[in-house]
């Protein structure tokens, strides 16, 4: 399962193991076509499933039945005729469809027919006062090392934020025996209102039941503070206190571990650098990719499926990743499509998937403030620039973030802007009274994940190289 | 409306901006046209190699005049640009190579140039510790250095603006004519008229060289680069190699630039460069096998600039041989950052006060079209 592509072509490469990338892979491989799957985690399954195959967590209902449907899709990938690679890190994707990836440390290139982004989500970044501090991280952060060791806080923790991950994170902390002291919930009051009209649909999802019972169970546990409308983490080199407000009242509370999260957005790092057109979405407040209904983007021959393509969840990516995967089929091998189940039934299964995203769209929307920071808050940690710093630079002529890096040096720095992206074009938007969409985004460019020197320098040469040597 | 100016530049990169700064100086109120924004192109991506080391003599006048501006950068666009002067050092990594340097040296000493030296192979080692021991040598320009290409030419505009230039980003020049003894650019739904207009627009201004008659072999351009993660400081010069493609520069905050020349496939119509990964490997290995300190250090992105090559490799600087009022200032093949803050100085000279004490004439574009007679009107 393991060691570099056998091929140097393959009909189909798939980008991502978790729901979307599994589903896509099952399809197009079962339909006889050559399919490369290439996951950069030890094991398939994505962030949902993470460890799926290799968690010491033996007891189910710890994670939770859904934890465990990604089981059987595994199963399905495996037995398809699909060749997959774990530990496989693609850092470069262009419009020649060429893919660059790193495997064990070395890295070679193949070429597709037809490439499927399942890249998934990333953590929205929350720039409060002090989340730089050692002792603050993202729930998601802490929901890795849980599945994938069983780790949990036994210190003081404050988990603050709000959407339906930080809930299950709350309840799977609570299962393993780890200690919680206090949540702080930031979901604005008014967006209760505001997602009142969705109620209905989202009552009726698969989701409706599952956030109750979640919610009911971790209340039971930890006092939760909602309405959370600032807060703030401190302490000399380490976190010791964190600050919040809520209605009048403010409170600070010693703290060792304070685990942030505010919902996820499409990681759209390797889509933006292979030059795909990409927009701001204004109810999600993040950048997504431009799709017709299969998936497919604005440069040919790549398609996007799952929360890469817009947060949807992971019922909604199998379904995308399958339609993505029978347009391939489409596209390739016509024949072979008639072995798949027809698309109507793949829409069909995404409209249901799909029904309560809106209320969750607008319930978990971030207030601006936990978006866009000010004053001496860190935006992007690499360079150590405040938003005091970007304002600045904006006042004397910076546009927008590519602009920004002849004043500041964010998002040049070793993440190259994908930590702070974000937070950066909502700022300028601010400042400058444009929309995100005016504004934009920084531009992304290979490698997508840092490579070593010496790796590139052992990427096997061409055959023209060698016979050019040859020929002397 | 139609708009009048002094003049109407095309094209916002270090040229572009560094002519509409020098003519308001020199009193003018000229407009800025760039279709993108100032330094979107090569001027704002490219290695921010500040050279006289290693130039073609046609062009050496120029990149001396462009020196002497750069020493004093700060004075006239009231910024840094983070330019530091450690030199830049040519390494030879064989004899013939070294022969080579050394009869290049004494060519450019019989013409009257000194700002290359020829350096010994402990020279060589006390200017780049890090460098192969089998090295035998080199040449050095102790004056050059580098500098920061976005914020120098963020600065170049910025202050070409704070001076009266009329900068307009982000809409294209189009419909350039000659109308009424005026010429004239469409920006959108205003119309700018002036008595000049300079051709800086880079990997565009074939395009507009041609459409006004007068066409340059010249074809587009992306030159790759890398920049690294931090390492250590271990070196001071920018260093070039006589045999090989490669630049190499350490940043004070310890990152390192790779360059050298290798190409991408541009597509300028997208505004788009797609990488040639395994061109930038053969970069990687020149560097694995000359400074192994670098072994360990990481990609952290690879990117390129779109410009303009010509046929020569020499730019285009200069009146039109065809038209009255339309100046050149482009074709720079990979080596025109220096040459901005000096070109930008002849150009204003050529335009206000008729010629320049620059040593230029090798660089008209008349050399493309020997047969074009010189037509004052």
């Amino acid at each position: 399962m393991n060691g570099t592509p056998k091929r140097d072509n393959y009909d189909v490469v798939v980008i991502g193991a978790g729901p979307a990338g599994l589903a896509a892979a099952a399809t197009v491989a079962e339909a006889g076509l050559s399919t490369l799957l290439l996951d950069e985690n030890a094991g398939a399954g994505g962030q949902v499933w993470r460890a799926i195959t290799s968690t010491p967590v033996t007891e189910r209902d710890r994670l939770g039945a859904d934890y465990w449907a990604g089981a059987n899709l595994v199963e399905a990938v495996r037995s398809s005729g699909a060749e997959i690679i774990q530990r496989a890190t693609v850092w470069s994707l262009d419009r020649n469809l060429e893919v660059g990836v790193s495997v064990g440390g070395a890295s070679s290139f193949v070429k597709a027919r037809r490439a499927i982004l399942a890249t998934g989500a990333l953590e929205r970044p929350f720039p409060i006062p002090g989340w730089t501090l050692p002792g603050v991280m993202t729930a998601g952060a802490a929901q890795t090392m849980l599945k994938s060791s069983g780790l949990v806080p036994d210190g003081r923790t404050v988990i603050a934020g709000q959407g339906p991950l930080l809930w299950l994170l709350a309840a799977q902390i609570l299962r393993l025996g780890g200690r919680i002291d206090r949540i702080l919930d930031t979901t604005e009051r008014r967006n209760y209102f505001a997602a009142l009209p969705h109620a209905f649909a989202f009552a009726t999802s698969p989701y409706f039941a599952k956030g109750l019972a979640l919610m009911r169970e971790v209340r039971a546990k930890v006092p939760v503070v909602t309405g959370v409308s600032e807060l703030a983490a401190a302490g000399d080199g380490q976190l010791a206190t964190v600050t919040y407000k809520a209605g009048s009242r403010r409170e600070t509370i010693p703290a060792e571990l304070l685990l942030l999260h505010q919902g996820v957005v499409p990681n759209v790092n390797l889509a933006m650098a292979a030059a795909i057109e990409h927009r701001w979405d204004d109810v999600q407040l993040c950048w997504s990719p431009v799709l017709d209904h299969d998936g497919n983007t604005s440069v040919d021959g790549i398609a996007i499926a799952g929360d890469g393509a817009g947060i949807g969840g992971a019922e909604s990516a199998i379904v995308r990743g399958r339609i993505a995967a029978r347009a391939a089929v489409e596209a390739l091998a016509p024949a072979s499509a008639a072995k798949l189940a027809p698309m109507a039934t793949y829409r069909a299964s995404l409209a249901k998937a799909e029904r309560g995203r809106a209320f969750l769209d607008t319930l978990f929307r971030p207030a601006r403030q936990f978006r866009i920071p000010s004053g001496d808050t860190i935006v992007c940690r690499c360079e150590e620039v405040t938003a005091k710093d970007i304002l600045d630079a904006v006042a004397i002529g910076a546009t927008g973030p590519n602009q920004l890096k002849a004043y500041r040096r964010s998002g040049m720095g070793p993440c190259q802007g994908r930590l702070c992206g974000l937070t950066v074009t909502e700022l300028m938007a601010q400042a400058r009274g444009k929309t995100p969409q005016e504004i934009g985004y920084y531009r992304l460019r290979a490698p997508v994940k840092p490579i070593t020197l010496a790796e590139l320098a052992a990427v096997p040469k061409t055959e023209s190289d060698v016979q050019a040597v040859v020929r002397g | 409306m139609t708009k009048l100016a002094d003049a109407i530049i095309v094209g916002g990169g270090i040229h572009g901006c560094s002519t509409a700064l020098h003519m308001c100086l020199a009193g003018m109120k000229p407009v800025l046209i760039e279709k993108d924004y100032a330094g979107r192109h090569a001027s704002g991506v490219n290695a921010g190699g500040v050279r006289q080391l290693a130039r073609h003599v046609a062009e050496i006048p120029l990149s001396i005049r462009s020196m002497g501006i750069w020493e004093r950068i700060e004075g006239l666009v009231d910024d840094a640009c983070g330019f530091e002067s450690h030199g830049q050092v040519l390494v030879a990594e064989n004899d013939a190579e070294f022969d080579a340097c050394r009869a290049r040296v004494a060519e450019l000493n019989a013409l009257g140039f000194t700002h290359e030296e020829l350096i010994d192979g402990p020279e060589l080692r006390r200017l780049v510790p890090a460098v192969a021991e089998s090295c035998p040598g080199g040449v050095v320009s102790r004056r050059d250095g580098a500098a920061d290409p976005a914020r120098t030419t963020t600065a170049f505009r910025r202050k070409a603006a704070a001076l009266g230039a009329t900068v307009r980003e982000g809409v294209a020049a189009t419909n350039i004519r000659k109308q009424d003894g005026l010429w004239q650019v469409d920006v959108g739904a205003d119309t700018y008229a002036a008595p000049v207009l300079v051709n800086a627009a880079g990997a565009w201004a074939g395009r507009i060289a041609a459409d006004l008659g007068e066409p340059v072999p010249v074809e587009t351009v992306a030159p790759m680069l890398m920049i690294t993660s931090r390492v250590p400081h271990f070196i001071d010069p920018v260093v070039i190699l006589r045999g090989r493609k490669l630049s190499f520069k350490q940043f004070a905050n310890g990152t390192v630039l790779i360059g050298g020349g290798h190409l991408a496939t541009p597509d300028q119509d997208r505004n788009e460069t797609v990488l040639d990964w395994r061109s930038l490997a053969i970069s990687a290995r020149t560097v694995f096998e000359l400074f192994p300190v670098m072994r360990s250090a990481t990609i952290v992105r690879a990117w390129a600039g779109i410009e303009a090559r010509t046929r020569d490799e020499l730019p285009v600087l200069g009146p039109s041989a065809r038209h009255p009022g339309l100046y050149h200032q482009f074709g720079f093949s990979l080596h025109g950052f220096q040459l901005g803050p000096g070109a930008g100085a002849v150009m204003t000279e050529l335009i206000a006060n008729g010629g320049t004490q620059t040593r230029i004439g090798d660089l008209s574009i008349d050399r493309f079209h020997p047969s074009t007679p010189w037509n004052p009107r």
